[in-house]
């Protein structure tokens, strides 16, 4: 019993980076039409994000050590955070270690602006275009996105530790009423669990109850019709880009804890989220959501030795299988609506 | 009116002839004039460095670069030397490999084994390499060496630690310089016996791929010898980067170790889930929770960060070692480039200086004179104390360190203290060991590809 609650925990920690990423994908998809294939490398740059603030804190002078060596037996550099001079040491080191959750408010604009850039640069070319085209332009883009941060950032991961209080990991189960030691979940997780599901509430309650998200809406339903209104819903339309974006960067923010970032993280996620919005159905928000948290869930138990001594492999197949399952019996998916990617 | 010979099928017969003519490979065969494959003819000899520029080990694949480049630049007789000063073997004289001025070309293996194939058959065909060196992954060694066996080209393993690489895939034409996953278990196990006692529940998580295998086997049995118990083994696919669903059932199994047979990005991210889920925290058993990472290097180190700290594991060499050999290397790297050099860095120039040495001793670049010159050779001063090629399987037997995560780190670079250097011959295996291949195990002959 323990060990499944345990493995719905962890899917559900799975499941909301899934979420966040599906659910922006699909907020363009049914907003734009566009298949974004580049949304995986937005999550890696905002986990970059989170890299970088944390480099800017850490910005340092250099000074001489009298005492210790260096490996060529010459005095040792010694890195001194200018933090530590503006602010003392103590509250020097408290912001270096809240770079993370500093990167939320830090990666916001700067996601913002790259999706606008993104989708006023390149992707509104493409609008007319097949589907085929935007994804092989997006996923060049995604290539090139990955390949300047490797040059920046170098090819290894990047160790980005969350702030101090939320290290280690407290006992779950002792709390649910199970026997202490049996059920212990990161502190860090639960925070991410927590996060997800404040963005993903409140991208929801932005759609549905601003003025703004009532036009996106109605410009999802019938793009035509809200423009003959007069509305300019390609303008709306370019911020829900960036929106979308904003989302996909503060997923890849808050991840940087869990998983040193690297530069080809985004790709390891992309595939699974595109299968996500596919079994929850193309541009339906709900139906990216509930299939993030449903397909993290099932693999998180697939992944179980129990299971994989019954059938051996089945952790790498299982959300394929599930996606053929559910697109055989569905095929708009979990969600889907009617005339979404069947012209 | 002329009359053509010309008939359909004729043309078609000799059509096909010229076609298969054509179709015929051309690759690796050695011009008629030259004695064996890429003889350098000229005043020069060209040697090619096949390393990841690209992928998830380009950084790794980038020191390797800096080490051949160092190498080459001291045994044409610039920079201090390095290690052709502590070498045993007096054979080089800092005026390039025979009288002829080493000269380079680089190929990027991607970390795959067909891009790396396809970057070693270019350097050997286009660029006339007449040896080829490198890769970050066992994967890429196994499919380079043989491809070098087939053309009749040396191949100097860099850092490969699958059993397979000298052990059922070796070939005559390979040789590595790295340690293997026989000797990472062999040197470990005693460290972790006296560390943490010899009653102990291990549980595995592998990598699935052969690396994987191979050290999770190792390191099974040697344990197993020792009184510990293997509670449970998991594959984990290569392409994993969460391992949170196969980290949270280990406490639940009753385990009180926990064996990492990761590398790369995979150990980055199982170490530090694992030390999230604060396994090492805990108490299972009436004892400590502990984590093992078999093969550790002070790349994969740094991107682990501070989760490192005081986990075993084992590594080839590492730069705070102080033999003289070492010391020369560290100094002469550390100049030029501002930081102490990775294992891979090491590996990869020890590997440079001992091919040429061989070409020097046999008096030829013939790749089965320089064959007969490595095997069963004997050195010193390079790193690794005594060392011996042995013969059998062109594996190199030497000392293994034993390593901690850095409690106190000072530098980026200082994340490992050396716990224990583990003797040669406790490391020492039979050649026909049932985990390098058994009887069946074999290197062929020697290919000069003439």
């Amino acid at each position: 019993m323990d060990a499944i609650v345990l493995q719905i925990l962890n899917g559900l920690d799975k499941g909301s980076a899934y979420a966040l990423i599906a659910l922006g994908l699909t907020l363009i998809f049914g907003t734009l039409g566009v298949v974004n294939f580049a949304h995986g490398a937005l999550f890696m740059i905002g986990a970059f994000c989170a890299v970088t603030l944390s480099r800017i804190i850490n910005w340092s002078y250099t000074t001489i050590s009298e005492t210790e060596k260096n490996f060529l037996g010459e005095p040792l550099e010694v890195q001194v955070p200018y933090v530590h001079d503006w602010f003392g040491v103590a509250a020097g080191n408290t912001l270096i270690d809240w770079a993370v959750p500093l990167a939320i408010l830090f990666s916001i604009p700067i996601m913002l602006a790259v999706g606008y850039i993104m989708e006023r640069g390149l992707i509104k070319h493409f609008y007319s275009r097949p589907h085929a085209d935007q994804i092989l332009v997006t996923f060049g883009l995604a290539i090139v996105l990955q390949e300047v941060i490797k040059y920046f950032y170098g090819a290894n991961p990047i160790p980005t530790p969350a702030p101090e209080v939320f290290a280690g990991s407290f006992d779950f189960g002792a709390m649910l009423g199970f026997d202490p030691n049996t059920i212990i979940y990161p502190y860090w997780r639960l925070v991410y669990f927590a996060f997800a599901a404040v963005i993903i509430g409140a991208v929801f309650a932005f759609l549905q109850f601003t003025t703004f998200g009532m036009v996106v809406r109605a410009g999802m339903a019938d793009r035509e019709t809200v423009g003959l209104l007069g509305i300019n819903i390609d303008k709306r339309f370019t911020i829900m880009f960036g929106i979308a974006a904003a989302v996909a960067g503060l997923a890849g923010v808050m991840y940087a804890p869990i998983n040193s970032p690297n530069y080809h993280m985004g790709m390891d996620f992309l595939v699974l989220s595109f299968v996500v919005v596919v079994v929850g159905g193309m541009g339906s928000l709900p139906g990216a959501v509930l299939a993030g948290f449903l397909l993290g869930i099932l693999e998180s138990f697939a992944s179980m030795a129990a299971v994989l001594d019954v059938l051996p492999g089945l952790n790498q197949i299982i959300i394929y299988l599930v996606a053929i399952i559910i697109l055989l019996t569905r095929p708009r998916g979990l969600m889907g609506r009617k005339g979404v990617m069947e012209d | 009116m002329s009359k053509s010979n010309f008939t359909r099928r004729g043309v078609l017969k000799s059509g096909a002839v010229a076609g298969a003519g054509v179709a015929l490979p051309t690759i690796f065969t050695a011009s008629s004039a030259a004695a064996y494959m890429n003889e350098p003819t000229g005043g020069s000899v060209t040697l090619g460095f096949n390393v990841p520029q690209t992928g998830p080990y380009a950084d790794e694949g980038a020191d390797e670069l800096r080490a051949y480049k160092l190498a080459v630049e001291h045994l044409n007789g610039g920079g201090d030397g390095g290690m052709m000063n502590t070498f045993s073997s007096k054979a080089l004289q800092g005026n390039g490999i025979l009288g002829k001025k080493v000269e380079y070309v680089t190929g990027d293996t991607q970390t795959k084994s067909d891009a790396a194939r396809a970057s070693a058959k270019s350097m050997i065909e286009k660029d006339g390499a007449v040896m080829i060196t490198g890769g970050s992954s066992s994967g890429v060694a196994v499919a380079v060496q043989a491809l070098c066996q087939e053309a009749g080209i040396i191949f100097m393993a860099g850092l490969t630690h699958s059993n397979d690489t000298t052990g059922k895939d070796r070939k005559a034409n390979g040789f590595r310089h790295f340690f293997n996953s026989y000797m990472s278990g062999a040197a470990l196990a005693p460290v972790l016996e006296k560390m943490y006692g010899n009653d102990r529940k291990a549980y595995h998580l592998t990598a699935d791929y052969n690396w994987g295998y191979t050290t999770e086997e190792a390191v099974k049995s040697s344990t197993e010898a020792m009184g510990w118990e293997t509670v449970n083994a998991v594959k984990t696919p290569l392409t994993q980067t969460d391992f949170s669903s196969y980290i949270a059932p280990v406490l639940q199994s009753g385990a009180d170790v926990l064996v990492l047979n990761h590398y790369g990005g995979n150990m980055v991210n199982s170490l530090t889930n694992a030390v999230q889920f604060g396994l090492r925290d805990k108490e299972v058993n009436g004892k400590n929770f502990e984590i093992v990472v078999p093969l550790y290097s002070r790349l994969m180190a740094k991107g682990a960060g501070a989760n490192v700290k005081g986990i075993f594991g084992s590594t080839n060499w590492h730069w705070s070692l102080t033999d003289e050999g070492s010391k020369a290397f560290v100094r002469s790297f550390g100049e030029k480039y501002g930081f102490p050099p990775s294992q891979a860095a090491h590996t990869t120039y020890v590997q440079t200086l001992l091919y040429a040495d061989a070409c020097e001793r046999a008096g030829t670049h013939n790749p089965c004179g320089v064959a007969e010159a490595l095997e069963g050779f004997e050195f010193d001063g390079l790193g690794n104390g005594p060392t011996l090629y042995r013969a059998e399987d062109h594996q190199c037997f030497k000392d293994v360190l034993v390593v901690k995560g850095k409690e106190n780190p000072t530098s980026e670079f200082d994340l490992l203290e050396i716990v224990e250097v583990t003797p040669a011959e406790q490391v020492t295996y039979a050649p026909d060991h049932p985990q390098m291949g058994g009887a069946d195990a074999s290197l062929g002959t020697c290919n000069d590809g003439a």
